[in-house]
C-alpha cells in the first residue's frame, strides 16, 4: 500500500519544480530527441554513418562505455570509507553515489547497443535462451558483472530510499553485507572491462597486464570528480547539507588514486620506450604521432598535463581544500579521464590496424548526436533519482504513515 | 513453422526510409518498424544458433532463404548447409616467392563470394612490402597503385582468415556465432552474429570484415551457388570473412582465390592427406606463419617454393 | 584418392589446330576422342556417382600453347629443307625470336631435335613430345620439375581431392624468354575514409 504511495509521491516531486529544474530537464529531453533522430538514421542506414571501419572496428561508443564503467565502480570509493570506517559524513551522500552507479550502467548498456549491429539479438547471449559463449567470452562476463552490479545498487538504493520514506531504520544484517558485497563488484565490473581489452594479444596496446589496475586507479579519479561538482550542486539547489569534511576526503582519496594512476601510465610508458619493440608504435602515435597521423596528440597531451595538474591541486592540502581549484582539479580530472578513457585507449589500441594500417578516426556527428543523447538519457535518470532522494533523506518526502520511531 | 509468407525485405525497408524521409524523422517508435509483422518475423527473430538446429530446421530456413533471394535478384538459388566434410583439415599455402601483387584472388573473391561493392568489402588484403625488408607489416601497405605488378623490389603478401585452430575470434565472441567447425574452417552464423565486432578488435590479422551498410552485391552474375556459412547474401550489421570458399570446398572444388592466382601461388587442400599439395609443401618447404607469436596456429602457410 | 604420375596425363586435345590431323596426331586423336566419347557415355549413365570416371585417372593438361600455324613443324622442315646443325643467328625465319634462357650455352636445337622436327630432344638423345616438355624443362630445373609433379610449382585448378587442371611449364613460362613480364594489377582497395554513404 506504502509502495503505491511512495511511487505516486515520486511522480510528483519529478513533476514538481523550479523553472531552472524544469530548464535542465527540457534541455536533456531536447538532446536525447536529437540523440535519437540520430539513431534512428543510424538504424536505417548502418554504422556507415559512424567514423568506425574495419581498420578502426570501435571507436566512440565503446570508449564513452568503458569511462563510464569507470564512473559507475567508482561509487566504491565512497562506500568504502563510509562502511568500513564508519565515517559519518561520507556515509549520508553514498546513497548519491549508488544512484550515480545506476545512471552510468544505464548509460553504458546505451552505449553498447547503440554500437552494436544488431540490438534486437541480444537475446542471443541469454543463458539457455541463446548460446552465451560463457566463460570464454569476456563481453559475457562483462554482460554478467554490470547487470549484477546494477541490480545490487539499484536494490541497495531502492531499500535505503524506501526505508527512509516509511521512517523506518533500514535492517542493517541486511544492508552492510550487501554493501561490502557491492565493493568487489565495483573492483570486478572495472576490471572485467579492462579484461575485454587487455585479453587480445592482436592489439598489443591493450595486451600489458598493467591495464586493469590503470583502469581501477583512473576510475577512482574521474567518478569522484563528477560526484564532488554534484555535491556542490545539491548544496546550492536543495537544502541538502554535505560537509566539506565529505568532499576534502573524498578529494584526498582521488590524490592517491591519481598518483598511483600516473606511476602506471610511466611504468607503462618507461617499458614500451626502453624495450622498442615494434608494439612502440602505438604509444608513439598516441604521444607523438606516427607517419603524419597527428590528431590525437593533442589530446593526449592534454589529458597527461591534466591529470598531473589535477593530482598537484589535490595532493597540496591548500588546493585542495579551496573550492575554486577544487572544482578546477575536478574539471580537469573529468576530461583527462574521458580522453584517458576514450581517445586514449581505444584508438591508439585499434591504431595502426593489425597490418599496420593507419586509419585516423574522428567520431562523427552521428556519433556525436548519438553520445550526448545518451549522456543526457543518463544525466536525466540521475536528476529525477535525485529528485525523488535529497527530499526523502532530508525527511521532506516521506509516507503518510506515523512511523513507530516518531511515536 | 511454415515458409508461405516469405517476407519483402527491400521493398519494405526502402517504403519505411523513404517514408522516414517524408514523414518526418523524430519518431522514437520507428524502429520498432523494422520488427515486422509479417508471420515469417517471429519464426525468424527466434531462429536458433545454426549449430542447434536439426536437419529439418535448416531445410526449412535453407528454403525460406532461396524465395527470399530470388525474390530480391531475380534468379534461382541453392543455398548449401553442408556440414564439415569428415576426415579433412583444410589447410591453405602460398607461395610468397611466385605473388605478383595483382589483385586477381582479391576480386576472384569478390566475384565467387558476393561480396559488397558498395559498401567496398574485400576478403583478402594484398600487401605490398620492400622487398629488402621482409614481411614487416608496418612497412606495409594494400593501396598500391603501380602501372605494372610486380614493382621493382617490391615484394606481395595476400592476408585473408588464417583459419586459426586457436582462433582468438571464435574465443571472443559472446554468442558462439563463429565456430571452427570440424574441417578447420572457421565459419560465421550471420542470422546469429550481434555485430558487436569484438572478433575485429581479437583477430590479429585484419581478416573480419563488418557490414556497416547493408551490403550490395553485383546484381548481374551474381552467385547463386552458396552456402549458409558461407557466400550467401548477407545483411548489414554482421561481420563475414573468408570460409575457404565452404560453398565450393565442401564439394570437392578448389577456393576462387585458387583458381584466379595466374602465378600458381596459392595451394589449398586436405592437411589429414599426406598426398596433398599442402602436406608436401609442410614436409618439403621453409614455411612461415603469420604473428606465430600469439598461439593462433593458423592453417595459413606461407612459403617460398 | 588419386596419384599423380606424370605418364598418366591424359592428353586432351582441342581440336582448334588447323593442322590437327596430321599424321603424327591421326592415331592420338582418335584414342582421344574415343576415349572422352566413352567417357562421356559412361558419365551419362552412371549420373549418380559424384566424379566423371575419366577424371579419377589421373590430371588433365591443355594442349602446349603453340603459336598459331606453327606446328606441326615437319610442315616446313621437310625434307626439301635439310637441317643445318651449326650454331648461328636465325635470319630467315623465327629471327622474331630472342633467346633469353641461358643463350650463352645453348641454341634452338639443344632443344628441338635436328632428326625429327616435331619433337623436343633430351639431353641424351631421347625424343619426347611437346605435350611432355616438362620432361625438357626438368633436365636442369629439377626441384620444380618435382614440385610441379606434387602440384605445388605452378597453377592448378579442379579439385582439390580429384581431378586436377595441370598447365604445362612452357603455358605460363615462354620456353624461350621465361621471366614473367610484369601485368596491370587490378583496382586498389578503398581506403577506409573513402568508405562513406552514397545517396
Amino acid at each position: 500500500m506504502y509502495f503505491i504511495e511512495f511511487i505516486k509521491g515520486s511522480v510528483k516531486q519529478v513533476t514538481t519544480g523550479n523553472k531552472y529544474y524544469w530548464a535542465w530537464v527540457v534541455f536533456l529531453c531536447l538532446l536525447i530527441v536529437i540523440g535519437t533522430i540520430a539513431y534512428i538514421n543510424q538504424m536505417v542506414s548502418g554504422l556507415l554513418v559512424t567514423s568506425m571501419r574495419d581498420q578502426v572496428p570501435w571507436g566512440m561508443y565503446i570508449g564513452n562505455f568503458t569511462f563510464l564503467v569507470g564512473v559507475a565502480a567508482a561509487a566504491v570509493v565512497l562506500v568504502i570509507p563510509a562502511y568500513i570506517y564508519n565515517w559519518g559524513p561520507i556515509k549520508e551522500i553514498v546513497i548519491f553515489g549508488e544512484l550515480l552507479a545506476i545512471s552510468a550502467i544505464i548509460m553504458c548498456i546505451g552505449f553498447v547497443v547503440v554500437d552494436v549491429g544488431h540490438p534486437e539479438r541480444v537475446w542471443h547471449m541469454l543463458p539457455l535462451l541463446g548460446t552465451m559463449n560463457f566463460p570464454s567470452s569476456l563481453l559475457c562476463w562483462d554482460v554478467v558483472v554490470l547487470n549484477m552490479y546494477f541490480l545490487l545498487n539499484f536494490s541497495i538504493a531502492t531499500y535505503l530510499l524506501y526505508k527512509a520514506f516509511m521512517r523506518e531504520d533500514y535492517n542493517h544484517k541486511l544492508v552492510t553485507p550487501l554493501v561490502l558485497f557491492s565493493i568487489p563488484m565495483a573492483v570486478s565490473i572495472h576490471t572485467v572491462t579492462a579484461f575485454l581489452y587487455n585479453g587480445l594479444a592482436a592489439r598489443p596496446f591493450w595486451n600489458a597486464s598493467i591495464l586493469a589496475p590503470r583502469f581501477l586507479a583512473s576510475a577512482f579519479c574521474s567518478g569522484p570528480a563528477i560526484m564532488i561538482i554534484l555535491f556542490q550542486v545539491l548544496r546550492k539547489t536543495t537544502k541538502f547539507k554535505i560537509k566539506d569534511e565529505a568532499i576534502w576526503k573524498v578529494a584526498e582519496l582521488m590524490a592517491y588514486a591519481m598518483g598511483f594512476n600516473l606511476f602506471l601510465l610511466i611504468a607503462e610508458v618507461f617499458k614500451e620506450f626502453y624495450s622498442d619493440t615494434h608494439h612502440l608504435v602505438h604509444t608513439k602515435f598516441m604521444l607523438f604521432g606516427y607517419h603524419g597521423h597527428h590528431n590525437i596528440v593533442m589530446f593526449t597531451w592534454f589529458a597527461i598535463f591534466a591529470s598531473v595538474a589535477a593530482f598537484i591541486i589535490f595532493v597540496i592540502p591548500s588546493t585542495r581544500k579551496n573550492f575554486l581549484t577544487l572544482n578546477v582539479g575536478c574539471i580537469l580530472i573529468y576530461f583527462g579521464v574521458y580522453i584517458e578513457k576514450g581517445v586514449g585507449l581505444i584508438i591508439p589500441g585499434l591504431t595502426p590496424d593489425v597490418l599496420g594500417e593507419i586509419y585516423e578516426y574522428t567520431p562523427s556527428n552521428t556519433e556525436i548526436f548519438v553520445s550526448m543523447g545518451i549522456f543526457s538519457l543518463g544525466f536525466l535518470i540521475f536528476t529525477l533519482m535525485m529528485k525523488v532522494a535529497v527530499p526523502i533523506t532530508r525527511g521532506e518526502f516521506h509516507s503518510s504513515r506515523v512511523s513507530v520511531s516518531q511515536e | 513453422m511454415t515458409d508461405k509468407h516469405t517476407p519483402k525485405t527491400t521493398t519494405k525497408a526502402c517504403s519505411r526510409r523513404s517514408f522516414l524521409k517524408t514523414a518526418g524523422k523524430a519518431l522514437p517508435a520507428v524502429p520498432l518498424l523494422s520488427m515486422q509483422t509479417e508471420a515469417g518475423f517471429l519464426e525468424r527473430f527466434f531462429q536458433k544458433n545454426f549449430k542447434e538446429l536439426s536437419t529439418r530446421e535448416k531445410d526449412q530456413i535453407v528454403k525460406r532463404l532461396e524465395q527470399e533471394y530470388e525474390k530480391e535478384y531475380g534468379k534461382k538459388f541453392t543455398v548449401g548447409a553442408e556440414p564439415a566434410l569428415k576426415g579433412v583439415q583444410f589447410a591453405y599455402a602460398l607461395d610468397l616467392s611466385r605473388c605478383i601483387g595483382c589483385r586477381k584472388c582479391v576480386y576472384g573473391c569478390v566475384t565467387e563470394n558476393n561480396l559488397s561493392i558498395d559498401p567496398q568489402i574485400h576478403w583478402i588484403r594484398v600487401l605490398e612490402m620492400d622487398e629488402e625488408e621482409g614481411v614487416n607489416l608496418h612497412n606495409a601497405t594494400p593501396y598500391y597503385n603501380h602501372k605494372k605488378v610486380p614493382a621493382e623490389g617490391k615484394a606481395y603478401m595476400p592476408v585473408q582468415c588464417q583459419h586459426c585452430r586457436n582462433a582468438p575470434c571464435t574465443k571472443v565472441c559472446p554468442v558462439q556465432a563463429t565456430w571452427l567447425d570440424d574441417d578447420g574452417i572457421v565459419v560465421i552464423d550471420y542470422d546469429w552474429c550481434i555485430g558487436c565486432r569484438y572478433c575485429i578488435a581479437a583477430c590479429p590479422y585484419g581478416a573480419r570484415h563488418f557490414n556497416w551498410a547493408k551490403p550490395k552485391p553485383k546484381r548481374e552474375g551474381i552467385n547463386t551457388n552458396t552456402h549458409y556459412l558461407g557466400n550467401r547474401p548477407r545483411m548489414k550489421g554482421v561481420v563475414e570473412k573468408c570460409t575457404f570458399c565452404v560453398q565450393r570446398t565442401r564439394k570437392g572444388k578448389y577456393p576462387a582465390c585458387v583458381e584466379a592466382c595466374p602465378v600458381g601461388a596459392r595451394k589449398f587442400g586436405n592437411l589429414l592427406d599426406p598426398e596433398s599439395e599442402v602436406s608436401y609443401i609442410l614436409k618439403h618447404k621453409r614455411v612461415f606463419i603469420l604473428k606465430e607469436e600469439l598461439n593462433t596456429q593458423p592453417k595459413f602457410y606461407y612459403f617460398y617454393g | 584418392m588419386y596419384f599423380f604420375r606424370p605418364d598418366q596425363i591424359s592428353y586432351k586435345m582441342i581440336l582448334k589446330h588447323r593442322n590437327i590431323f596430321s599424321s603424327f596426331w591421326g592415331a592420338r586423336i582418335f584414342i582421344v576422342v574415343s576415349i572422352l566419347i566413352s567417357s562421356l557415355l559412361l558419365t551419362s549413365f552412371s549420373a549418380d556417382t559424384d566424379e566423371p570416371s575419366s577424371d579419377k585417372l589421373g590430371v588433365q593438361v591443355p594442349p602446349p600453347p603453340f603459336s598459331e600455324d606453327i606446328f606441326p613443324c615437319s610442315d616446313c622442315h621437310d625434307e626439301e629443307q635439310p637441317t643445318n646443325p651449326n650454331r648461328r643467328e636465325l635470319e630467315e625465319e623465327h629471327e622474331d625470336l630472342v633467346l633469353k634462357h641461358d643463350e650463352e650455352n645453348r641454341w634452338c636445337l639443344d632443344c628441338h631435335s635436328p632428326i625429327d622436327r616435331d619433337s623436343l630432344r633430351l639431353a641424351n638423345g631421347t625424343h619426347i613430345g611437346f605435350e611432355v616438355s616438362y620432361k625438357l624443362c626438368g633436365q636442369c630445373h629439377g626441384p620444380k620439375l618435382r614440385d610441379w609433379k606434387a602440384g605445388v610449382h605452378g597453377k592448378r585448378t579442379g579439385s582439390w581431392n580429384g581431378a586436377k587442371q595441370y598447365l604445362l611449364c612452357a603455358h605460363c613460362h615462354n620456353p624461350h624468354q621465361p621471366a614473367f613480364k610484369p601485368i596491370t594489377p587490378l583496382p586498389a582497395p578503398f581506403r577506409p575514409s573513402e568508405i562513406r554513404l552514397n545517396k
